[in-house]
């Protein structure tokens, strides 16, 4: 087997990255201390950015890309892989990261978005995630070519109800399609905006094409067990781990959370003693116009 | 009836166990196992791709490592891939994170191409095999060095990415993401040969 005969970025390997992270937790690091500790919890994959969605919100302003620095020592510090967020739109904020060597970019809401589009994925080498409320918005970031779709939740605010919403949402709307004829589909995929052939296959598997994770909002294991038992394939944990009383401890909680989550005693065993998770904000109480979710159509 | 169990802790159980499914053709049953207790009642085994640090954790937390060292003495056939190559090995390459079950005579060196960028599919040629095989490789680990009962069954450049001791299969790629499943007739074949010595 000669080396030069290799092809790197096809959706296979995109897709294969994802389903890699399956059964997993990805969590939300801000430096290499705290990558360590993601790492020794169990988790998947860590999420590099410059603060955990709950600091954004509270800092206001322009939330942009992580300093490049930064994800290197991370890259450094675990084997697991590194992800980062980039913009929404934001191409050359992806660029960068590919280039740093992230193993997968989060096109995120999170961040304050530079575009009305979102970044032409299929472009790139490395796999993209990327949120969504429903199955309209998934399916047409997969058709921009997201390897891998979380829900939104509200993130930041520790209150897993809008993940909730967003997993119901897609998960209903896949359910509805069963049955539907070609005719049917072609009209549902005119009146959600998306492409058809998606549309069908998610139609027919009865599940989005790529894996599904959970995100925006999970701050305990039984918030992550949850999202599980509601189909979730993984879950993001942003600002839940160290925003909480004892970061280590909630991390491995978690973890244990999602490979049991249908097993309550064990829930219930390592949900003891974790000290205070974070302290939260209720997402009803947010204005419109500073949800996170609404970011990207 | 066959029984095949695919070690379910962490990583993509749902492509092994419905690859494991196409090719037994109704010869037998696959079951993803999440809990100790059923390793000992199965004819044959799979340890799937995902992330070596996270199974070795859960592994080593359960009694299922102890289930699995026993069942593969005992001669099971186990299909070890990707992360699974990683965890049967004897050695890893400067690695203290993960610790390897040791069931197979090998040094491994974890992510031996680089990060995802460098993830590649390639058209491998294999021992045995009369046309070459597509192989998809995640983030993958690479065997650099096996002992002298080790078969290898292919590589790519200087590294071994398929090889056998035994009763263990090991691939650094992934056959249950593609349609072509000849290893998994190998593994089928192991089962049978192993049924009709009455192992």
């Amino acid at each position: 087997m000669e080396l030069e005969n290799l092809r790197f970025g096809t959706e296979l390997l995109k897709r294969g990255f994802a389903k890699m992270q399956k059964g997993g937790v990805i969590m939300d690091v801000t430096t290499p201390e705290q990558a360590m500790i993601a790492e020794e919890a169990g988790a998947v994959a860590v999420m590099a950015l410059h603060a955990v969605p709950a600091d954004i919100r509270k800092m206001g302003g322009v939330a942009r890309m992580a300093d490049p620095a930064v994800i290197e020592a991370i890259i450094e510090t675990v084997t697991i892989p590194v992800m980062a967020k980039a913009r929404i739109g934001h191409f050359v904020e992806a660029q960068i990261l590919e280039a740093v060597g992230v193993d997968m970019v989060d096109e995120s809401e999170v961040l304050t978005p530079a575009d009305e589009f979102h970044i032409e994925k299929t472009k790139f080498t490395i796999p993209f995630v990327c949120g969504a409320r429903n199955l309209g918005e998934a399916l047409r970031r997969i058709k921009e070519g997201a390897a891998m779709i979380r829900t939104k939740g509200e993130a930041g605010t520790g209150d897993v109800s809008q993940a909730v919403l967003h997993m119901r949402q897609i998960m209903g709307q896949i359910r509805s399609l069963k049955g539907m004829d070609e005719l049917q589909l072609m009209k549902t995929a005119r009146e959600i905006e998306v492409d058809l052939d998606l549309l069908a296959e998610s139609a027919r598997i009865q599940r989005l094409p790529v894996v599904n994770f959970a995100a925006g909002g999970v701050a305990t294991p039984a918030d992550a067990a949850l999202m599980m038992q509601l189909g979730a394939d993984g879950v993001f944990v942003g600002s839940g781990i160290f925003k909480s009383e004892n970061p280590a401890a909630m991390a491995q909680a978690i973890v244990q959370a999602v490979h049991h989550y249908d097993d309550p005693q064990l829930l219930a065993r390592v949900s003891k003693g974790l000290g205070a998770a974070m302290k939260g904000l209720d997402a009803a109480s947010i204005p419109e116009a500073e949800a996170l979710q609404t970011r990207g159509w | 009836m066959l029984r095949i169990g695919v070690i379910a802790l962490q990583g993509d159980v749902s492509e092994h166990v419905l690859a494991m499914e196409r090719a037994l053709q109704g010869k037998g049953e696959v079951q993803a196992v999440r809990t100790p207790g059923i390793i000992p009642g199965c004819d044959g085994l799979v340890l799937p791709g995902g992330e070596s640090t996270t199974i070795s954790k859960q592994l080593a937390s359960s009694e299922m490592a102890e289930e699995l060292k026993k069942a593969v003495y005992a001669g099971v056939p186990l299909l070890a891939t990707c992360a699974g190559l990683v965890l049967v090995s004897r050695e890893i390459e400067g690695e203290m994170r993960v610790k390897p079950l040791g069931l197979m005579d090998t040094r491994i060196g974890r992510n031996a191409f680089g990060p995802q960028r460098e993830s590649f599919e390639a058209d491998l040629d294999v021992k045995g095999f009369d046309r070459p095989y597509r192989a998809v490789f995640i983030r993958a680990p690479a065997i650099v060095r096996v002992g002298e009962g080790v078969d290898v069954l292919a590589r790519v450049g200087e590294n071994i990415v398929a090889a056998r001791q035994n009763s263990i299969m090991a691939l650094a790629f992934h056959p249950e993401l593609t349609d072509d499943l000849r290893f998994h007739d190998i593994f089928l074949k192991m089962l049978e040969e192993r049924a009709i010595s009455g192992g």
